[in-house]
């Protein structure tokens, strides 16, 4: 079925519809991974974006029930050069345009891919609309104009859970990775908060396999909530939207800061950042994608990282006497990551769960590990030295 | 960190006269190396025994001998010139057979010549089968089962432990020469005698056939501080059997979900690692059951190779020029990338479009030669071509053969015209197309379109083929697309 999508800027596109037959708005995004569309579909962190994959040919290996970051897809629209319903792996269960229709996900197909990605780049993020209902361009680029803009949204309230659960499973597939250091020395398995802004399944997978036994809760759940549940440390989520619009998340963050040790990841690296009095600003296009180059300043080593975000940390909002710039992206010089120098807080910008996306990052959870075992050491320490005193 | 001060003089060799398997892309890679290390105020002495090569050319090199590449001359060059390192990994496998026999031979102990790019344990790690399949081991990969053999009785022996078909894969050859399949007793020993000959080491490795699997492979980079970047992957439209130089390749993979991807590149950066090479490009291939997953590590070339030449033109990523800087001692990060500028070359290269080599044969030009595609490459040259779909990069590379074709049917240039056929002879056609592509032949691709055309399901072609029916399914577009456009007809 004939299908269009229309930018705020006037540009209207002729496709044709796959998945359901629908009409949609969202911030037009592209990501440039040529691998993982399963998961990217599911990453509830594209909440509210339509999204464009550079590489033209997409369905080829199908889905499966396996390669999900969340219980179903997230993304408002989907945009592709070629879409597949003819699909080839042995892991696959069905095609990706039956499992978008069954989930009320539109895609739209036959689209120059490369036009709109230059017209992003150009213009910046944009939004837009994807259609096969309504085939009318003034229309449509209207309605374009009309849907929300992505500064100042807050979309992790709308993806969040809406109960705590725990989380306790493995990458099961044959692909799994394996830890790269043992995980736990003494059996002793760390109790870690989640709060989830929507969090990928993949991290809570890694944070598995390092020995850590999750509670997931609501972004909104409070300080005084967490601090009642004592956790040995709490994780912060990637998540979608404009993180200055979750004020309620940083002043929960605030008051937990130098309480707990705290692990942030995307969302959860902005969110810590404004919490430490820093600032968050919009990138033009953003970073989404699996092959961004990012430099560890710590040990001047050289990942290949998965990213997906829109908005990023201003470095020099962040006081230098608390806060150390830990990593770097090697294309735009943005940061990636800081730690705090005193406290047991540090963040990173990209997903070092990748999926998709390279598992150059991985040591990041065995570092958060390493941090809850120093933490705890130096906890019984003070106790010891505490009860000494008396 | 900073380029080496203490080498002054580089010894580059070339690959030396143009054989199957070995052509023009290491003279592009010597070339780009010669370039490089000269704007970097090296010394470069080179040597190449074939002067028809741009690298031979004057002004590329500081000193350029015409001479056999033998480890006889390359010791004269040796002495007269004491260059302090040898850049072994361009010119090919003759050029890493050479520098391993002057190494073991104690030629570059005697006058302290050091290697760059490839040191000599990871030159023998990835070239000696048997020590390859132990370091696989090591890191935790698969190889094919299998062993090596020096003697037609062992070979027996591991026939019968592993069963039919068996490949076989002589040490120490370039582009696979002295290798086979065998399907029974009789074609097994008198491959296995030919191997033995074919080997200068008089070794060859017979292993379980993985006939029919997918076919990948990675290009890989790594630097002196560790850093590994994938640079493009390739999926091969012809299954295991058929030589990479000889199958249809697609860059990048097609039908790998990202967790499938990322467990190759896990593995490729093991490989390299554990292999041991310092600096510079590798080309590492995989096989994959179609079934269920598993992967099997093929072999690694610890040098520039033929697939980087299609890899660098595939992403724009110059591998031989970023590979001769590692070697000099920069790291990836420290590079610039050559068609951003602004960026490092420490990235990997992400394309929106899709890249398809079709191999050319020239079987009039060697009367006598069986025309089957096997392990052992056939091929004289080969077109790349990039499209937005793979659809388009096929009937571009196809069309650039310089064959007088123009795509994948109507150009009216058909050995069989299906359309004229009656009801009866087409099942007939239908199942001896079908017998035909059973065997790998050049011509093959033409014979996929007669089959869909006399209606052979992407089952039954699959069956026959082993090529993934995600490839078939392309190819069907186009023959149903040229069946539209023919019902147009007035």
């Amino acid at each position: 079925m004939k299908a269009k999508l229309a930018l705020e800027d006037g540009t209207v596109f002729t496709g044709e519809a796959f998945g359901a037959e629908t009409e949609v708005t969202g911030e037009v995004v592209f990501n440039t991974s040529m691998t993982g569309y399963q998961e990217i579909l599911t990453d509830p962190s594209y909440a509210g974006q339509i999204v464009t994959m550079t590489y033209p040919l997409i369905g080829n290996y199908g889905v499966n029930a396996e390669d999900l970051e969340s219980v179903r897809p997230q993304v408002a629209g989907f945009v592709v050069k070629e879409y597949f319903d003819f699909y080839s792996n042995f892991r696959a269960t069905g095609s990706l345009g039956d499992w978008l229709a069954q989930h009320k996900i539109m895609g739209i197909q036959g689209i120059d891919t490369r036009m709109l990605t230059k017209i992003i780049r150009t213009t910046g993020a944009m939004r837009g609309v994807i259609s096969s209902v309504d085939l009318d361009d003034e229309n449509l680029v209207a309605k374009a104009k009309k849907s929300p803009a992505m500064a100042g949204l807050d979309l992790a309230t709308t993806v969040t859970t809406t109960a705590p659960y725990t989380w306790d499973e493995l990458d099961r597939t044959p692909f799994a990775l394996p830890p790269s250091v043992k995980t736990r020395v003494n059996g002793k398995r760390w109790n870690i908060v989640v709060y989830d802004f929507g969090v990928k399944r993949n991290i809570l997978r890694r944070l598995t396999a390092y020995g850590c036994k999750l509670t997931v809760v609501p972004s909104t759940y409070s300080a005084e909530q967490i601090l009642q549940m004592n956790p040995d440390g709490i994780f912060l989520s990637n998540g979608p939207g404009d993180p200055a619009a979750v004020r309620y998340a940083i002043q929960n963050i605030k008051q937990l800061i130098g309480k707990k040790p705290i692990f942030g990841i995307c969302l959860g690296h902005q969110l810590l950042a404004l919490a430490l009095g820093g600032k968050t600003f919009k990138l033009k296009f953003g970073h989404r994608g699996a092959n961004h180059p990012v430099k560890n300043l710590l040990n001047n080593e050289i990942e290949i990282t998965s990213q997906n975000h829109g908005f990023a940390v201003d470095p020099s909002s962040l006081d230098p006497t608390k806060i150390e710039i830990t990593h770097v992206n090697l294309n735009d010089g943005t940061n990636e990551g800081f730690r705090h120098r005193e406290l047991p807080i540090f963040c990173v910008q990209y997903h070092p769960e990748a999926s998709p996306g390279p598992h150059d990052s991985d040591y990041l959870f065995a570092r958060f590990v390493d941090m809850l075992e120093r933490e705890s050491v130096g906890a019984g320490k003070d106790k010891q030295e505490e009860k000494g005193r008396k | 960190m900073p380029r080496r001060d203490d080498i002054k003089s580089i010894l580059i060799i070339g690959s030396g006269p143009i054989v199957i398997g070995q052509a023009c892309e290491f003279d592009y890679s010597g070339t780009q190396a010669c370039k490089v290390l000269r704007e970097e105020g090296y010394r470069v002495v080179l040597i190449n025994s074939n002067p028809a090569t741009i690298m031979t050319d004057p002004d590329l090199a500081d000193a350029t001998y015409i001479e056999p590449i033998t480890p006889f001359f390359v010791e004269e060059i040796i002495k007269r010139e004491k260059p302090d390192v040898i850049l072994p990994t361009m010119g090919g496998q003759t050029a890493l057979n050479v520098t391993v026999a002057l190494a073991e031979s104690g030629v570059l102990k005697k006058y302290s010549v050091g290697l760059i790019g490839a040191k000599l344990e990871a030159i023998q790690k990835a070239e000696d089968r048997e020590l390859f399949k132990a370091a696989m081991d090591r890191v935790g990969l698969h190889c094919a089962r299998g062993g090596f053999v020096n003697s037609i009785d062992d070979a027996m022996k591991v026939a019968e432990e592993i069963g039919f078909p068996i490949i076989i894969r002589p040490s120490f050859t370039l582009g696979g020469t002295g290798g086979g399949t065998a399907y029974n007793k009789d074609e097994f020993r008198e491959k296995v005698q030919h191997g033995l000959i074919s080997s200068p080491i008089h070794q060859v490795l017979v292993e379980e056939s993985v006939i029919g699997w997918k076919e990948f492979e990675l290009e890989v980079m790594r630097d002196l501080k560790d850093n590994v970047v994938i640079i493009c992957s390739i999926e091969n439209f012809d299954p295991m059997g058929v030589h990479t130089g000889d199958s249809i390749t697609v860059a990048p993979a097609q039908t790998l979900t990202d967790k499938e991807y990322q467990t190759m590149r896990d593995a490729a950066k093991k490989v390299i690692r554990e292999i041991g090479v310092d600096t510079g490009g590798s080309n590492i291939q995989f096989a994959v059951n179609p079934k269920d997953g598993r992967m099997l590590v093929i072999e690694m070339n610890p040098r520039v190779s033929r697939s980087s030449a299609l890899a660098s033109k595939a992403t724009g990523f110059p591998i031989a020029k970023i590979a001769a800087k590692l070697a000099v001692g920069y790291t990836l990060d420290e590079i610039p990338n050559d068609i951003t500028k602004l960026t490092p070359a420490s990235f990997e290269p992400t394309i929106d479009y899709c890249v398809v080599k079709i191999p050319r044969w020239d079987f009039e030009k060697f009367k006598g030669v069986e025309s089957t595609l096997g392990v052992q490459m056939k091929s004289v040259g080969e077109a790349m071509a990039i499209g937005r779909t793979f659809k388009e990069a096929f009937q571009k590379a196809l069309r650039s053969m310089e064959q007088g074709r123009f795509g994948l049917g109507a150009d009216g240039k058909d050995d069989l015209n299906v359309r004229e056929l009656s009801d009866k002879s087409r099942s007939e056609w239908k199942k001896k197309v079908l017998d035909r592509l059973k065997i790998p032949k050049p011509e093959n691709v033409f014979y996929l379109r007669y089959a869909l055309q006399l209606g052979a399901t992407l089952e039954d072609i699959h069956e026959s083929t082993r090529i993934d029916p995600w490839f078939l399914h392309n190819l069907k577009q186009i023959v149903d697309f040229e069946e539209e456009l023919y019902s147009y007809r007035v």
